[in-house]
């Protein structure tokens, strides 16, 4: 017996000891693989953002390179100036704002087959709630009545304070929205109403207790746009004193060219599409610059700078500052075009698609001393020309130093002496144009972003606006004694964050921001104490089913939320939904990789001195960060962006051929010139649009020639007229010599593709000219 | 960083260890565990969850009808994902 039991406990133990260890091994298991999932969603948003950022300076760029070419470029025809001045000349003048009649809305008549919502004014909090209900439900809303509401909106704009007012004594509560819209990518996402809607529903219907800040970034993006700043307005009018809208850096005509809210209000609203973007225009710049809670919390787009001032941003005319990224005119800032010039001339020495023939180098030099003469840049050796390849990193490495010196000084605010607005030339000039200093406040507010250093510097990722450190949001918070400040600009994978030591608060409402799934949305909400009360979540598809009288009858109770409420975790639907995001991701890289062949295969070779066609895998995460300065965590991309190696080596050349394959190139475009078109696409697109100034959607054959001459200059490309031609001729033109933008940019395969039968396949990316009858997609 | 690597906790546990683990978890080789037992060996032996673990591991795992997880088919789909 004895031995019968110490044989059973011998079992039990080993059962005992089984279990412990199979259960230990499960777990292990599974904390690798939420680890492995965290780190790739951490990847994957690294790669977003990146992206995202290097965009935006793209932007900021492009308009420095119309300053420049306003200043410096001769017109060898007169057709030439007059083109030029078209696409530059701001037309608008406030004058003529205040002159508009009102019989601009309503000659236009509503037909009796229009079924969708209409508005009568004064608005009723009923009319506002039917519009989000009609929008929920896909409805347009007729253009009459979009511009009835613009007009009503900026009557009642022009009479706010540059920093609106809130307290929590009337309302009780506060809540702010930061970003509205999101990013439809490939696939027909829901779009960011859904957020909107999905933040009424739970958080409730704006009212005398329940006040609003919508804290910027209403547009771009999305594909509901116009909809999401129509319920905005109705708000704003029906609860004036409790719904607060703040600017942010997408309120601006400029930057819509380029993402997508222009496109998206021409598409919906043809002939009307004009006048609504000319009223908006106006809109956005007698939008607020800030709210101020109780005196104590600063809401703002953007961030600060070491040299905010309130009290000027309290005083200025906020109707002067439209779009952030048009410059002033050449005469009022030396400085700025100074840089330029230095910049440009360093981009004309750049080699780039020249042979290294003598009758070059002599070009080169002649172009040099032009810029010399022109811009006295120092920076330019005068000399007997050397080698065009070591000049050109020669030229680069100083103009880059250059270039971030000016910026500095130029007006980027870093740690300088404040400029004296220069005298405009003309006083007509001064009354539409706001000072140097008077801009520079604006832009800081608009454009800036925290950091975790010390100090405050140019804030070069977006190329506007400043980096500021704890230190700057310290000095102005005791300066104005508040208490923290809320912003939003930036996209958080939780949807907030706090930072400074809990003084500055980042606010991100939107869902899905550039993917489904990438990321959670919140908002924030004050009580008297005003203390930040979180609420996070991510819109679905369920949210789509449920209108805003159900959620009326729903109690309070329901909404108790706990954090993630709506957000089911756990290990497959987290998995899943990071696989989709990561692959977008990855394939929005893959393109950038493919955009930059030309740049990349001299950066292997470099690293292929033996000429074997082969490099390490660590020698190509080094070329590859080298060409697109992304700063991403290479190796650990590189499964997935190569995979054809062996023994640790790549063949670089068919790797950038299967990356050009994925990109399905037109016969008659050389791969190379595809490559320039692609990699410049967003910059080409935006570039047509402001040629296209009547939005009509169509550019003459002449201006198109004309673009490309100026765009292939400043880009140093080898074009010749008849190469431009043969581009032309493969196009579908049956138009008497008129392009159709989408068209055009459609062949060539520059606009993403929106699958809008929402099919979530991958959309093909297959180049078919004969298909002009794809309708204007989302492009990015 | 290669001892971190090197250390056997962070190996990939090939699926039919895996498997061989959750059958020791269930002797009568029923195919499945259901949901109080999980808990009990997930919260009690080896390295334990947290609760915020264990909810997220069973959200993900169970079965709502049966409140059973039937390890085999969770295996074959986390499987499926990672890759």
């Amino acid at each position: 017996m004895g031995s019968g039991s110490s044989t059973q406990h011998h079992f039990a133990f080993q059962n005992a000891e089984k279990a412990f260890k199979a259960a230990a091994l499960i777990q292990r298991w599974y904390r690798r693989y939420m680890a492995r999932l965290e780190m790739r969603r951490h990847c994957t948003w690294s790669i977003f953002q990146s992206i995202e950022y290097a965009g935006q300076q793209d932007q900021v760029k492009l308009h420095n390179f119309f300053s420049y070419l306003v200043d410096h470029f001769t017109p060898s025809s007169h057709n030439e100036r007059d083109f030029l001045n078209r696409m530059f000349t701001e037309e608008r003048s406030p004058q003529d704002s205040e002159m508009e009649k009102s019989s601009d809305y309503e000659s236009i008549e509503v037909p009796d087959s229009y079924t969708g919502p209409r508005l009568s004014f004064p608005l009723l909090p009923d009319h506002a709630t039917a519009l989000v209900e009609a929008f929920r439900l896909k409805q347009r809303l007729h253009a009459r009545y979009v511009l009835n509401l613009l007009h009503e909106a900026r009557r009642h704009l022009v009479q706010l304070p540059n920093i609106s007012r809130l307290s929590t004594c009337y309302s009780e509560e506060i809540t702010v929205c930061g970003k509205s819209q999101s990013e439809t990518a490939l696939r027909d996402l829901h779009g960011q109403l859904d957020d909107l809607i999905f933040i009424f529903y739970k958080n409730g219907l704006p009212s005398p207790e329940r006040a609003y800040v919508f804290n910027g970034d209403f547009v771009d993006r999305g594909k509901d746009s116009i909809e999401i700043l129509m319920i905005l307005f109705a708000f704003m009018l029906v609860y004036p004193k409790e719904f607060h809208l703040n600017r942010g850096n997408h309120e601006d005509h400029m930057v819509n060219l380029r993402y997508g809210f222009t496109k998206e209000v021409m598409q919906k609203y043809k002939i009307h599409g004009k006048k609504i973007l000319k009223i908006l225009q106006d809109v956005f710049c007698l939008l607020p610059l800030a709210t101020l809670v109780d005196e104590k919390v600063l809401i703002l787009h953007g961030g600060v700078s070491d040299t905010t001032d309130l009290e000027l941003l309290a005083k200025l005319d906020r109707h002067k500052v439209a779009a952030i990224a048009r410059r002033q005119t050449a005469h009022s800032l030396v400085t700025v075009s100074n840089c330029f010039e230095k910049y440009a001339a360093g981009i004309l020495m750049l080699p780039r698609f020249h042979q290294d023939s003598k009758a070059d180098s002599l070009s080169l030099m002649n172009n040099a001393h032009k810029a010399a003469r022109a811009g006295r840049s120092s920076s330019v050796p005068c000399s007997v020309a050397p080698d065009p390849k070591e000049l050109s990193r020669q030229v680069r490495r100083s103009v880059d130093l250059e270039l971030e010196r000016c910026r500095q000084q130029a007006g980027f605010p870093a740690i300088e002496e404040k400029e004296e607005p220069v005298p405009s030339a003309s006083e007509a000039e001064e009354q539409l144009e706001p000072t140097q200093e008077e801009w520079r406040q604006v832009v800081d507010i608009l454009w800036s972003d925290p950091m975790a250093q010390e100090g405050c510097k140019a804030n070069t990722v977006r190329g506007g606006g400043c980096y500021f450190g704890p230190n700057v949001t310290e000095r102005l918070l005791q300066k104005y004694s508040l208490q923290f400040l809320i912003r939003s600009h930036e996209c958080k994978p939780e949807g907030y964050e706090f930072c400074h030591n809990r003084k500055v608060l980042t606010i991100f409402s939107a869902s899905n921001y550039y993917e489904v799934g990438s990321n959670r949305g919140a908002y924030v909400k004050l009580g008297p104490a005003l203390t930040p009360h979180i609420v996070q979540f991510q819109a679905n598809k369920a949210t789509h089913k449920l209108t805003m009288r159900q959620r009326q009858d729903f109690s309070m109770n329901d909404f108790q939320e706990k954090k993630n409420q709506n957000y089911s975790v756990g290990g497959r639907f987290e998995a899943q939904m990071i696989s989709r995001v990561e692959a977008s991701a990855l394939r929005a890289l893959r393109e950038k990789l493919f955009a930059h062949s030309s740049d990349l295969l001299i950066e292997f070779k470099k690293h292929d001195k033996d000429k074997t066609g082969l490099v390490t895998l660590s020698d190509w995460a080094a070329a590859v960060e080298s060409v697109l300065h992304l700063g991403l965590p290479w190796r650990m991309l590189r499964p997935q962006l190569v995979n054809s190696q062996t023994d640790n080596m790549l063949e670089y050349k068919s790797w950038l051929e299967n990356l050009a394959k994925e990109k399905l190139s037109h016969e008659n475009i050389q791969s190379s010139l595809l490559e320039t078109l692609y990699r410049n696409r967003s910059n080409l697109e935006t570039i047509f649009r402001i040629i296209d100034s009547d939005h009509s959607g169509f550019i003459s054959l002449d201006e198109f020639r004309q673009t490309w001459k100026l765009f292939s200059s400043h880009m140093n490309i080898d074009i010749t007229d008849d190469c431009i031609c043969d581009l032309a001729r493969s196009i579908d033109f049956n138009k008497d010599g008129h392009i159709d933008i989408n068209e055009f940019l459609e062949a060539f395969r520059l606009v993403e593709q929106s699958c809008s039968e929402g099919d979530a396949s991958d959309c093909p990316r297959t180049t078919n000219t004969n298909s002009s009858a794809c309708s204007s997609p989302g492009a990015h | 960083m290669t001892e971190v690597l090197l250390e056997r906790r962070y190996r990939p546990i090939p699926e039919d260890i895996l498997l061989r683990a959750f059958e020791v978890l269930d002797p009568a080789k029923r195919g499945f565990l259901s949901k109080e037992e999980l808990i009990k060996y997930m919260t009690e032996e080896g390295e334990p969850f947290s609760q915020e673990e264990m909810e997220e591991m069973l959200s993900a795992a169970i079965d709502p009808e049966s409140n059973t997880i039937h390890y085999k088919d969770y295996i074959a789909m986390m499987v499926i994902d990672e890759n």
